[in-house]
């Protein structure tokens, strides 16, 4: 099975709809600790994102289809998940550099590359209630899964229970980045917002992957 | 229920309301070319004087933008509503005000600032302007003092950005802007109290609730939870317990100088907080504290969030002189 920008066009607009969808249960969560304003940056950054890449002619390389998609994400949202989800676009770009196409290990490589950027960039680690709560257990439960000889699919869905159960286990946990950090005990109870539109992404992506699978397998 | 505004959209308001900037202080402002989010003074920047590019997310006017001026800051890079800038309109700021001397932000400290800031220092360095940060971190009630450097910026902003543009006015060197520009922040406290929320034009939904007898002592300018929700008292009793925070904190001695901000956060009038100023002079007076000047209305907002905020600044020779010095803003000139 292969991956051209036209997928990632799919990919793109199929997370853009998801969290569309979430935006004001995100911001709820947001509100509970924060400021209240994630639902609307996730919604704006990934409408963007799906726009832009939605725009490029089909045939142009994946590399340059995430790297149009951070932009996009970044400008038309600043904030904290701006830079965040531009990095995990950039690093996905990397990751899928000089291919035409991608391969399953290469989209396997894209997903990892992706929670490693935000890792990064937030200089943070598991454990420390954000989106990393999420995105690194879901990342390497990908790996784990495919070390193991398991297909896309099955990869991508043991990347998505790994990412809920990573976000539900925010709601123990203090915050020590953020604006959440300011508030010690009082934000045990709540899942961090992050965490829980990151399991969103990862979400529409396993979906994607199971899709284009069943699209692959019938054409 | 959905709060009322007068709005024409909520995904339009920030760019609307920076037109209706332009369009009322053309003399003051202008909008770099194809960047409408990247404001910059008229007459600020030259050729020698230290850039001061400050920023952060819009719904907390006059800040930032109306503290763009001869004087003060240089440019005004503006985010979405409680949302940083993303890297761009901040980079066109600073490409706009280099003089060749150097570049200094300037804003609170909040993650999503520092991240954004940080990408466009980074993307700057490649084109070999000089970039150097300095972070508000003046609510009190944000962390322990021996935390300081995790504390948010707030109102502070006004009296510290002040102080640092008055520093690159004189032609300081970039080592004595930033120094003084540090020195200003590390003597600024603010405390604050929310009454009622505010909404986002977006969502038209309070972003907290609070109960109808209720106040919260030190939430922070984007609805962040604070230190404690009391029952709501008389003023002097809430500003007392304002005060008290700021007072014992800051560790002046019988004569010393102050600087006073009595801040609304959008909706509290001016009536209530003139009964707030009278009670803070009475506590300076008992602390032996020369009030030096005041500025009493809306400087750092939270939309139309009901509540106030102190400030104070604690003077010494340095920070009085970069106080008293002219400017002249679109929204503020001493």
């Amino acid at each position: 099975m292969t991956f051209t920008t036209e997928d990632l066009q799919r990919l793109f607009a199929g997370i853009a709809e998801d969290i569309a969808a979430e935006r004001d249960h995100l911001c709820e969560l947001d509100g509970a600790i924060g400021d209240g304003d994630h639902g609307l940056a996730m919604d704006a950054g990934c409408q963007a994102a799906a726009k832009a890449v939605g725009e490029l002619d089909a045939g142009i390389a994946p590399t340059t289809a995430f790297n149009v998609a951070a932009k996009a994400f970044l400008n038309a949202v600043g904030a904290s998940s701006g830079p965040l989800y531009a990095t995990a676009f950039m690093r996905a770009g990397a990751a899928a550099k000089g291919k035409q196409t991608l391969s399953d290990d290469d989209f396997l490589s894209v997903f990892a590359a992706m929670a490693q950027g935000i890792q990064e960039r937030g200089k943070a680690e598991p454990g420390e209630k954000t989106m990393v709560d999420a995105w690194k257990p879901a990342a390497d439960a990908a790996l784990d899964a495919r070390r193991s000889g398991k297909p896309l699919p099955q990869c991508f869905e043991a990347a998505e229970r790994a990412a809920r159960t990573g976000c539900e286990a925010t709601s123990n946990m203090t915050a020590t980045k953020g604006r959440a950090s300011r508030l010690g005990d009082r934000v045990i109870g709540h899942i961090d917002p992050g965490a829980a539109s990151a399991v969103i992404i990862i979400s529409a992506m396993a979906k994607f992957a199971q899709h284009h699978d069943g699209w692959a397998v019938n054409s | 229920m959905k709060t009322k505004k007068l709005i024409n959209s909520g995904a339009d308001a920030v760019d609307e309301m920076l037109q209706g900037v332009l369009a009322a202080h053309p003399r003051h402002l202008y909008a770099v070319e194809d960047m409408p989010r990247a404001i910059v003074a008229r007459n600020g920047p030259r050729k020698g004087k230290v850039g001061l590019v400050i920023g952060g997310g819009s719904g907390h006017e006059p800040t930032f933008l109306g503290f763009v001026g001869k004087g003060l800051a240089d440019a005004a890079a503006i985010g979405n509503v409680f949302a940083s800038p993303p890297p761009d309109p901040i980079i066109a700021c600073a490409m706009a005000v280099d003089g060749g001397a150097g570049v200094l932000f300037m804003y609170g400290n909040y993650a999503g600032d520092v991240m954004n800031f940080d990408m466009a220092a980074e993307m700057l360095a490649l084109d070999e302007i000089e970039v150097r940060t300095v972070l508000t971190t003046d609510d009190v009630a944000s962390a322990p003092p021996d935390q300081r450097d995790r504390r948010r910026g707030v109102a502070g902003n006004v009296f510290i950005f002040k102080a640092a543009g008055a520093a690159c006015d004189l032609l300081y060197s970039f080592d004595d802007v930033e120094r003084a520009a540090r020195h200003a922040n590390a003597r600024t406290y603010t405390m604050g109290v929310a009454l009622s929320p505010c909404s986002l034009p977006q969502t038209l939904r309070p972003n907290f609730l609070i109960g109808e007898g209720e106040m919260e002592i030190g939430m922070g300018i984007h609805g962040e939870p604070g230190v404690a929700r009391e029952p709501l008292r008389p003023a002097d009793a809430v500003t007392d317990e304002l005060m008290d925070s700021i007072l014992r904190e800051m560790n002046a001695d019988r004569g010393d100088r102050v600087a006073v901000l009595v801040n609304s956060l959008g909706s509290t009038p001016m009536m209530e907080l003139y009964i707030m100023m009278r009670r803070v002079k009475s506590r300076l007076d008992d602390a032996g504290l020369i009030l030096h000047t005041s500025l009493v209305g809306n400087y750092c907002t939270s939309l139309e969030m009901a509540g106030a905020s102190i400030t104070v600044m604690h003077l010494d020779d340095e920070l009085q002189r970069l106080i008293d010095h002219p400017c002249d803003c679109a929204m503020f000139a001493r």
